[in-house]
């Protein structure tokens, strides 16, 4: 907040409370005029009303006059004197000078930022941090213990599913059997390996999967008879003659990462090509796709954004989903 | 300002100028006590909630307090039933049938609820009768207030404020003892290692019944009680007020007893003021219906009293309806009053319909929105599902999981589930289908659970199955 508004914000503030003070104590009181009645054969001369009664009023009006109206008279219609109660008018000043002490202890008065020097982020910090204390048992009883052991404690799992729908089914589902482009973590297929140093490591520190595309080194000829190859290794429907020059290309330019045999690598990451597994489809326009432009997988690292005693517990239902499966 | 002044200069010899306060200091109001009908009516009446009120806390039930309003757990036990926050309609529902049934009851008998069972009232009474005890009656009290500082002034106001503090706490730690189990407030209110938050509550409620019953009393029914401020709109002719009849009572004179004040001109009234002096909220109901009579009946009682000492007929004030005060028929059964009685009748049925048949068991569907749907083995199309099974009753369940469709889904995950009381289950599901046998992309699928323990207990819960357009 720039001076000029900081001083606008203050002035208008001021104006208001202290004028609603002014005001309150400009209409404490009023002055009325009374006409004396014409005839003057009644002692209380404000209204019509009290007929009925006249003798217990006159009585009294002996000790209290009776001001039975403000004045106010308005096309015959006239108002009553009905005051409020004293306290009424106490709480208003109580309100003001709450007003006062509460914009000198907290922030209000422009960017002066008040005596207790309070904000909501702060006041967040000390919540998430009150929390994180009081939650943090939950989680820590799990550190010491390995995953295979975590994996088997009912309770742990109930509530590394709630952090696994928080964070990772966005991507993986809630399930965990991922879709296009995100992994499924149900099945036993591992990119990175599946013990439990490695699924834990995988959320930790993330993984990075790159293939580079091969459409401008081996040609379109080319992606074609490697994907005949490639499906000639999963007994797929393929044209032998094309998969055995696709073979030849395979050893050229694959192995390197998914091995001569195709079984993958876990230290790269690079998928087994000879099961029915295709992390970016297995149609062959698709697995043709592949090959000629690359992929790219990105699974960002969650050390920072999720502390590691939950992280421990997420590595462990991870690794928990794929023993399901068998 | 300029207007003031301007009327000034205006004002000519003859007239008269006064300065007026907008606001006016209250006036205390001295009750005195009489016995009577209306008086023992409001014992018997407000006796039995405050006793509810005090004792239903200390009641145990399955282990727990029988009434129990768990804030931090979002948990609120009500005898044998547990509510939870998604039941808050149900609270909406009863407040709104509690008033109409105000509404019912002042069209019927006026506001009878501010005389004898509004807390305020019964507090108020409570805290008079301590007064009573310790000061004396009215004229006592009266001249006790006058009196100048004495060793006897001293000490009986000491006790008559020791007993306000000590209702008032005990008030507090009642009312505080619905949030928190009241066998382990009161001890440790008096150890103080109580949590910060009830010591405070408690102190609240303390200091606020005893600022209401000892010094606002009436100021809360005329200046902050809504209800008094809009009872004229369910007020009619027929309605039964505390009225005094100013045709027999007037014009009122004191006398001699036994003298014929008949031939003197002078009605019924005797001008005695006793109704005035019972009055809680000091007015004279000879002057009228007033917005601050609160139906207690209490100067029916006074003036009854007198009526009997003077021999003459009782009921020169007394509930009756305007109508009959104006010698007009009276209806009390009015269309009106009966089309209350009847919307209120329905309302209660339909409530209390409602809380038998309620379902301690929620489902809820929430499909996966990541991937609209997965291609999986054999050319089948997959869906997930995420079903939270909410187990509201007081004790374990288990559950069978179904669902219900036009369409043969091939249902993949748990059938049978084991949910604990009170607790929220997890559970994700799969359904899977071919594709061709879908009709439309977007398909209804019902989901359903059923307890097997407990016949009756089901729950169900619409979603889609969403798959590829294949037409």
């Amino acid at each position: 907040m720039s001076m000029f508004w900081s001083i606008w914000v203050i002035v208008i503030t001021l104006i208001v409370l202290l004028g609603s003070v002014w005001l309150l104590f400009a209409t404490r009181k009023i002055t009325v005029v009374d006409a004396k009645s014409a005839d003057g054969d009644n002692e209380d001369n404000n209204g019509g009303n009290n007929s009925d009664n006249d003798q217990s009023l006159a009585d009294k009006s002996k000790s209290e006059p009776q001001l039975l109206t403000t004045g106010h008279n308005y096309d015959g219609i006239e108002e009553y004197d009905n005051p409020l109660p004293r306290w009424w008018f106490n709480l208003f000043l109580i309100t003001a000078i709450f007003g006062f002490v509460y914009l000198i202890l907290y922030p209000g008065f422009g960017s002066y930022p008040g005596l207790l020097k309070w904000t909501s982020v702060n006041e967040w910090q000390q919540d998430i941090d009150k929390a994180e204390l009081q939650t943090a048992e939950i989680f820590s009883q799990y550190r010491d213990k390995p995953l295979e052991e975590v994996a088997q404690i009912p309770e742990a799992m109930k509530t590394a599913q709630r952090l696994f729908n928080n964070n990772c089914s966005v991507c993986h589902g809630s399930d965990g059997r991922g879709s296009y482009g995100f992994p499924n973590l149900a099945d036993n297929d591992w990119l990175y390996g599946g013990r439990p140093a490695a699924i834990e490591s995988s959320i930790r520190h993330g993984r990075q999967g790159v293939m580079p595309g091969w459409g401008q080194v081996v040609g379109e000829g080319g992606v074609g008879h490697l994907t005949d190859y490639l499906f000639s290794l999963s007994e797929r429907e393929h044209n032998a003659e094309s998969a055995a020059s696709g073979k030849q290309a395979f050893a050229t330019y694959c192995a390197a990462c998914h091995g001569a045999d195709a079984k993958g690598n876990v230290a790269l990451g690079a998928p087994n090509l000879t099961d029915s597994i295709w992390l970016y489809g297995g149609s062959p326009l698709l697995v043709m796709q592949s090959i000629r432009d690359g992929r790219n997988g990105n699974m960002p690292a969650q050390q920072g954004l999720i502390k590691d005693d939950k992280i421990h517990l997420l590595a462990a239902y991870v690794y928990r989903l794929s023993k399901l499966q068998q | 300002m300029v207007s003031r002044r301007a009327k000034e200069d205006k004002a000519s010899a003859d007239d008269t100028i006064r300065v007026l306060d907008l606001y006016q200091t209250r006036d205390k109001i001295v009750v005195r006590k009489l016995d009577g009908f209306f008086q023992r009516l409001k014992r018997y009446t407000g006796l039995p909630m405050l006793a509810a009120f005090l004792i239903l806390p200390w009641l145990q039930f399955d282990g727990r307090q029988i009434v129990w309003f768990d804030l931090p757990a979002r948990k609120f036990y009500v005898f044998n039933i547990t509510f939870w926050p998604q039941d808050f309609m149900l609270l909406a529902w009863a407040l709104i049938i509690s008033a109409f049934a105000l509404f019912t009851v002042t069209v019927m008998v006026g506001r009878v609820w501010c005389g004898f069972s509004c807390p305020q009232t019964v507090w108020t009474w409570l805290f008079m009768g301590a007064e009573n005890i310790w000061e004396g009656d009215r004229n006592a009290r009266i001249k006790l207030d006058k009196a100048p500082l004495s060793w006897n002034k001293l000490w009986r106001k000491s006790m008559k404020q020791a007993s306000w503090v000590l209702i008032a706490l005990v008030t507090g730690l009642t009312f505080v003892g619905y949030f928190n189990p009241i066998r382990d407030l009161v001890p440790s209110f008096f150890t103080l290692s109580a949590h910060p938050a009830a010591l405070f509550w408690t102190l609240f409620f303390t200091v606020m019944t005893y600022m209401n019953a000892a010094y606002l009393r009436e100021q809360v029914c005329l200046y902050m009680c809504p209800y008094a401020r809009f009872q004229s709109v369910m007020f009619d002719a027929d309605t039964l007020i505390v009225s005094y009849d100013q045709e027999r009572g007037e014009p009122r004179g004191t006398r001699k007893k036994g003298t014929d004040y008949r031939s003197e001109g002078k009605g019924d009234c005797v001008d005695c003021s006793l109704c005035v002096q019972v009055c809680p909220t000091g007015i004279d109901i000879r002057d009228g219906l007033q917005y601050e009579c609160i139906s207690c009946g209490l100067c029916i009682d006074a003036c009854d009293a007198v009526m009997e000492k003077m021999n003459y007929q009782p009921k020169l004030i007394q509930f009756t309806a305007g109508n009959k005060r104006v010698h007009k028929k009276e209806h009390f059964l009015r269309p009106r009053l009966l089309a209350y009685l009847v919307a209120l009748l329905v309302m209660i049925g339909l409530f209390a319909q409602t809380i038998y048949s309620r379902m301690p068991l929620e489902l809820d569907v929430i499909r996966d929105r990541n991937v609209l749907y997965r291609q999986v083995e054999n050319g089948l199309v997959e869906n997930t599902y995420t079903l939270r099974i909410n187990n509201m009753d007081n004790h374990a369940h288990h559950y069978r999981i179904s669902t219900r469709s036009q369409l043969d889904f091939d249902y993949r995950g748990q059938r049978e589930v084991k949910v604990d009381k009170g607790e929220v289950l997890t559970l994700v599901v799969r359904l899977a289908i071919d594709p061709g046998l879908l009709k439309l992309p977007s398909e209804e699928v019902i989901f359903e659970i059923e307890s097997i323990d407990t016949a009756g207990l089901t729950e169900s819960q619409k979603s889609r199955f969403i798959g590829p357009r294949l037409f």
